[in-house]
């Protein structure tokens, strides 16, 4: 004869509703704050700006480093000389702190041409061009040292300047923003 | 605002019928003129006023900046140039907003120190200590906008270096960072939504405040000897004595500050911040703002990113562990001969930290960097827990009285009334 104490333990209809009306309050102001945390993102505007943007190479000279701006961001295109690229080359992939060899970083047969983000991988910063230890960049501000690759050698920055989005329309125009299909 | 009782009662008929409604009166009477202020306080205690002027200069100022300031990425540098050239007294309003944050942070940094030196973060004041770190970091963020807001060279790459940090978290870092612009770069959607931000910040520094006096009006202020008010006569009520003090300390810093508005205008300022922005030139040596140096200094002293950026953000929140992390049983410095001398050295490190941070990022500075930020963190995390075993502190006084007037012996050669409970009069 076992009695039951019903009132104790067992669920009551009340503490569904309570659970309940939590939940879908929870759910309700997840949803509300969603929108608003949305309208902090990139708008439509500013990614249909981002579109591919073409750059002719023609007037670039050897040795010189060209800044373009897509998306906002720049980009340095640097028609590089013989000197510099047999520098970018001959490195000992061990001593690099993100290594990488200069082969992947141009798109094959224009190894002339370094197409990389302009901004330092550490905070953001303009490097200068052709200086440093490596004559490739030197960030001014918290002093990271890139190559002729655009690979970090020293100081702070964490990674090498990433290589943005381009492809090759001719020998001499590359379009930014567009990888090659085939 | 807190359990002390209070004596105020209504004279007119129409304060009693108010005060039975809205008892305001009698808050304002319990917490700013009956309400009992140590008999000891130095001019170290009137900085907390002095930080409240300059939080309401700071929010009439820049009212009306915001009367005549374009927040657009195209227009701003120039609505800056139209307040500074064409707007009556703009370069006034201008310079007490711009100089008034400089003003802001010399007073936090001597009420900060001097909360270090008496240990007022203490038991039982750990609550009103915590919200004081919470209104430093609101104070951070919201200069910090503010000095993206004119658009010049260094607001640019300001916030192009300081948005940069959050790139640092593993995975969504750069996710968030675009969320920060609105973009893909620092541009106009993050100078608008800065703006708006900077503008909401201080009102919510302003509730916090709130809170900050109302958890200091429970245990009361803390004093030079750090010990406890144990009767009247360790007091005197607010009302004279602190309202004419800070009154007057206000004055004198009021004085301070017009001296920079008026000489100086542009001395913490920097002389890029009158290029406008420029997003494919970095200025050639990227400072912050003065006030910011010292933990620019340990962001740049770990060569790691990631690393860099939780150093940072450590030195200061380390400070809300500082009530458990003194092991110490005497709050005042002026009692602990031993720690006197590390909290000196500690004052020394971090002036010498903000210097390396105005400096470029390279040679000894770099390594001096890392070593005075080594012995910041050790400060913390060594020296307070074990100097509270191993040092003797010295013998603290009987009371507060006692430490102003001496040990008492029936009170001879002190002038009549000078040991007379004040709350007594009238």
């Amino acid at each position: 004869m076992a009695e039951t104490t019903t009132h104790v333990a067992e669920p009551t209809r009340r503490d569904f509703l309570y659970i309940a009306t939590g939940a879908a309050a929870a759910v309700g102001g997840a949803t509300l704050v969603w929108p608003f945390i949305q309208s902090l993102a990139p708008d439509a505007a500013t990614v249909a700006a981002g579109a591919p943007v073409e750059v002719d190479l023609t007037p670039i000279a050897q040795g010189q480093i060209v800044k373009v701006f897509w998306r906002g961001k720049l980009i340095f295109i640097r028609h590089r000389t013989a000197e510099e690229i047999k520098a970018a080359e001959d490195v000992n992939m061990a001593s690099l702190r993100d290594p990488q060899p200069d082969s992947a970083r141009v798109k094959e047969g224009h190894a002339q041409w370094l197409v990389v983000y302009g901004n330092c991988t550490h905070l953001g910063c303009v490097p200068l061009g052709q200086q440093g230890e490596y004559h490739g960049w030197f960030c001014p501000c918290h002093g990271s040292v890139f190559d002729t690759s655009g690979r970090v050698r020293g100081g702070p920055a964490p990674i090498n300047l990433p290589i943005p989005p381009y492809s090759f329309a001719s020998d001499t125009k590359i379009i930014i923003g567009q990888e090659a299909t085939a | 605002m807190s359990e002390h009782p209070t004596t105020y009662v209504p004279k007119s008929a129409f304060g009693k019928w108010f005060e039975s409604r809205l008892p305001i009166a009698g808050l304002i009477h319990s917490s700013f003129i009956a309400f009992p202020v140590p008999r000891n306080l130095t001019y170290f205690w009137t900085f907390g006023a002095i930080l409240v002027f300059m939080l309401v200069s700071q929010i009439v100022t820049g009212v009306f900046l915001a009367m005549y300031y374009t927040p657009n990425a195209a227009l701003a540098f120039q609505s800056v140039e139209h307040i500074m050239r064409d707007v009556n007294y703009g370069w006034l309003i201008r310079y007490l907003h711009a100089n008034g944050a400089s003003m802001f942070f010399v007073a936090v940094y001597i009420h900060i120190f001097r909360n270090f030196y008496y240990g007022s973060y203490k038991a039982p004041r750990e609550v009103l200590y915590i919200l004081g770190v919470i209104i430093f970091l609101l104070m951070m963020a919201t200069a910090f906008m503010g000095y993206v807001l004119p658009w010049g060279q260094m607001s640019f790459w300001g916030a192009t270096v300081i948005t940069n940090l959050f790139s640092a978290i593993p995975v969504v870092g750069d996710t968030i960072v675009s969320y920060l612009w609105g973009g893909y770069s620092v541009g106009n959607p993050t100078l608008n939504r800065f703006f708006s931000l900077h503008y909401l910040l201080p009102f919510m520094i302003a509730g916090v405040v709130i809170l900050h006096i109302w958890a200091l009006h429970v245990p009361g202020q803390n004093n030079p000897t750090g010990i406890p008010i144990k009767s009247g006569k360790d007091a005197v009520p607010f009302t004279p004595y602190a309202t004419i003090k800070d009154i007057f300390a206000v004055v004198v810093f009021m004085l301070f500050f017009a001296y920079w508005v008026f000489y100086l205008p542009n001395y913490l300022g920097h002389a890029d911040n009158y290029i406008p922005a420029n997003p494919a030139v970095t200025p050639a040596h990227i400072v912050p703002e003065w006030y910011f140096l010292p933990f620019y200094a340990i962001l740049r002293a770990i060569p790691d990113k990631l690393g860099g950026v939780i150093a940072m953000i450590s030195a200061i929140l380390i400070w809300c562990f500082m009530p458990w992390l003194d092991t110490s049983k005497v709050r005042s410095t002026a009692y602990r001969p031993l720690y006197k001398q590390f909290f000196w050295l500690f004052v020394a490190v971090c002036i010498l930290l903000g210097w390396l941070g105005s400096r470029p990022a390279e040679g000894w500075y770099v390594i001096a960097s890392q070593i005075c930020t080594v012995y910041y963190f050790a400060h913390f995390l060594i020296v307070l827990p074990v100097l509270g075993f191993v040092e003797r502190p010295l013998p603290l006084p009987n009371s507060i009285l006692e430490s102003v007037m001496g040990v008492q012996k029936g009170g001879a050669g002190m002038p009549a009334g000078a040991n007379a409970e004040p709350h007594s009069k009238g």
